[in-house]
């Protein structure tokens, strides 16, 4: 049997006709298109899992600033707030606290996981672990986590895409939410086309982000993103585990987002000369970055 | 790339801040490192476009150095790559250049080895951590180092191609792409790029070379 998939529909009619779930497809996938057996795959991806784990764990327990020293400590106050009755709830409070724990870690030259990228690499690893902790998910079942979440990730990658620069933010912290979705669901119990109908409602949600990063670094608004984005694909998974659905099939949302994505100008999509990167501040920020190049460091 | 692997969208494991601005970087230094060949005393980085304009804020500058220590991009020692790079005795310059480029993450890296050799590389990040090598000393080159690669300088004439060719299946050396540039016809300096799926050892170079005398120069990737 052939495990490739190129949309939505194809990947429910393999999941059905095998029945597998959407991380199990997706590890055959891998088996046939690579040339590694089953067991070094999934040794891979706890590798992974591990660098992810130490990731939100440095972010939430040491101090520290990111190179440009614009970010870096927030992560840890939202996660100490949220043990004392935060409106948001203290589960969805952790999570976002661990998914900026990330990007700070990346903003200050830790080691991360792109998933899909660096800048959105938050916000996968902050649902998996801080649902899994409440959950009890051991990391048997956090790393088929990660391959339904591939999956969804591949499905943006091959009709849409991934790259903030040809499609803004949506193509980052949206895809990533998309992704965390899924694995949510399929980690809960949910059916393969839950898992898909959550990935449409988190990138519904912020369908047209743009991604204008002040200065062109990946830390504002990346870092708060990452937070809203756990949160984006908390809800969605619940809205998705208790049958809701989304009206618009997965398919065509992917297809729309390309779209949406292609026609957002350039000066929103990296280049750090629009929206937030273009305001009075943002410009103030951006001019003493640059004045930087000219010192030495050691 | 129409296939992806699932650890092209988990993954890859990474140095931060950016994949184009710091893991690239650091596989261009990497990738440069292996061109020069050997130990280097000093080596001088011009960035262009946004590399010149944000590389600071994004470790650019400690990303291309640690590469071109032999660093790979989710080596931590990155961070620290001044002062390793002062301890190996590695000068180091930076320019940051206001000229325009063709592509907007672009570095030059001119280094001189501890023979005195000079080795001028130019290449690009182009995304999610993948790079292109488009120069090699002033000639245009495609190296995307992905692959076990081979770059030979030799004089353009009929023949020279299925030698080289003959002799890497001799060596059981397939190949996955090749590209051949030249300036004019009869060009002593003409370039062959030829992406392997096997490494070529040094051994296999002597042999490729004593095999095929047109060739002038060999650099492993």
């Amino acid at each position: 049997m052939n495990y490739d998939f190129s949309s939505g529909i194809e990947l429910i009619k393999l999941c059905d006709e095998a029945g597998i779930k959407i991380s199990e497809a997706m590890i055959r996938r891998e088996e046939q298109i690579s040339e590694s057996t089953r067991e070094q795959i999934i040794a891979e991806m706890q590798r992974d899992l591990r660098v992810m784990r130490e990731s939100v764990k440095k972010g939430l327990t040491e101090k520290f600033q990111s190179v440009s020293r614009l970010s870096g400590g927030e992560a840890m106050t939202l996660y100490r707030y949220a043990d004392f009755g935060p409106l948001s709830g203290s589960e969805t409070c952790h999570a976002a606290a661990a998914a900026m724990a990330v990007v700070e870690v990346n903003a200050a030259m830790g080691r991360i996981v792109a998933a899909p990228t660096a800048g959105a690499s938050g916000i996968l690893p902050a649902v998996l672990l801080e649902c899994g902790h409440s959950k009890g998910w051991n990391d048997d079942k956090l790393v088929e986590g990660l391959f339904c979440a591939g999956a969804i990730g591949l499905l943006f990658a091959k009709n849409a895409t991934i790259s903030g620069a040809e499609g803004g933010c949506q193509a980052e912290t949206g895809v990533a939410s998309a992704m965390a979705a899924a694995a949510l669901v399929e980690l809960s119990g949910g059916e393969p086309l839950h898992c898909l109908d959550a990935a449409a409602i988190a990138i519904k949600n912020i369908e047209g982000l743009v991604c204008d990063p002040v200065a062109g670094l990946v830390e504002c608004p990346c870092i708060k993103r990452n937070g809203m984005g756990a949160a984006n694909a908390m809800l969605s998974a619940d809205m998705a585990l208790c049958g809701i659905t989304s009206l618009i099939p997965f398919d065509e949302v992917v297809s729309s987002m390309y779209i949406v994505g292609r026609e957002i100008r350039p000066e929103y999509r990296e280049t750090a000369k629009g929206g937030l990167a273009a305001t009075p501040t943002g410009k103030l920020i951006a001019a003493g970055i640059k004045r930087m190049n000219g010192r030495r460091e050691d | 790339m129409e296939n992806f692997s699932v650890f092209d969208i988990i993954g890859p494991r990474m140095t931060g801040p950016s994949s184009s601005h710091t893991a690239g970087a650091a596989r261009l230094g990497y990738i440069a490192r292996r061109i020069i060949g050997d130990e280097i005393e000093r080596v001088h980085f011009t960035l262009y476009g946004s590399f010149a304009e944000t590389g600071r804020g994004h470790g650019t500058d400690k990303a291309l150095i640690g590469g071109v220590l032999g660093f790979s991009p989710d080596d931590q020692r990155i961070r620290s790559a001044y002062k390793l790079a002062r301890d190996e005795g590695v000068s180091i310059e930076f320019t940051y250049s206001d000229e325009h480029a063709d592509h907007p993450n672009t570095v030059k890296i001119e280094a001189v080895d501890v023979n005195g050799r000079e080795t001028e590389v130019v290449g690009r990040s182009i995304g999610g951590g993948n790079i292109l090598i488009t120069q090699i000393n002033g000639l245009d080159v495609e190296v995307t180092g992905e692959y076990p690669t081979i770059i030979i300088r030799h004089q353009d004439q009929p023949g020279v191609i299925s030698d080289v060719a003959r002799v890497l299946s001799q060596l059981g050396i397939n190949i996955a792409n090749m590209k051949v540039f030249r300036r004019s016809r009869g060009d002593r300096n003409a370039f062959m790029c030829i992406e392997s799926d096997e490494p070529m050892t040094p051994d296999m170079k002597d042999i490729l070379m004593r095999l095929c005398p047109a060739i002038q120069e060999l650099m492993i990737v």
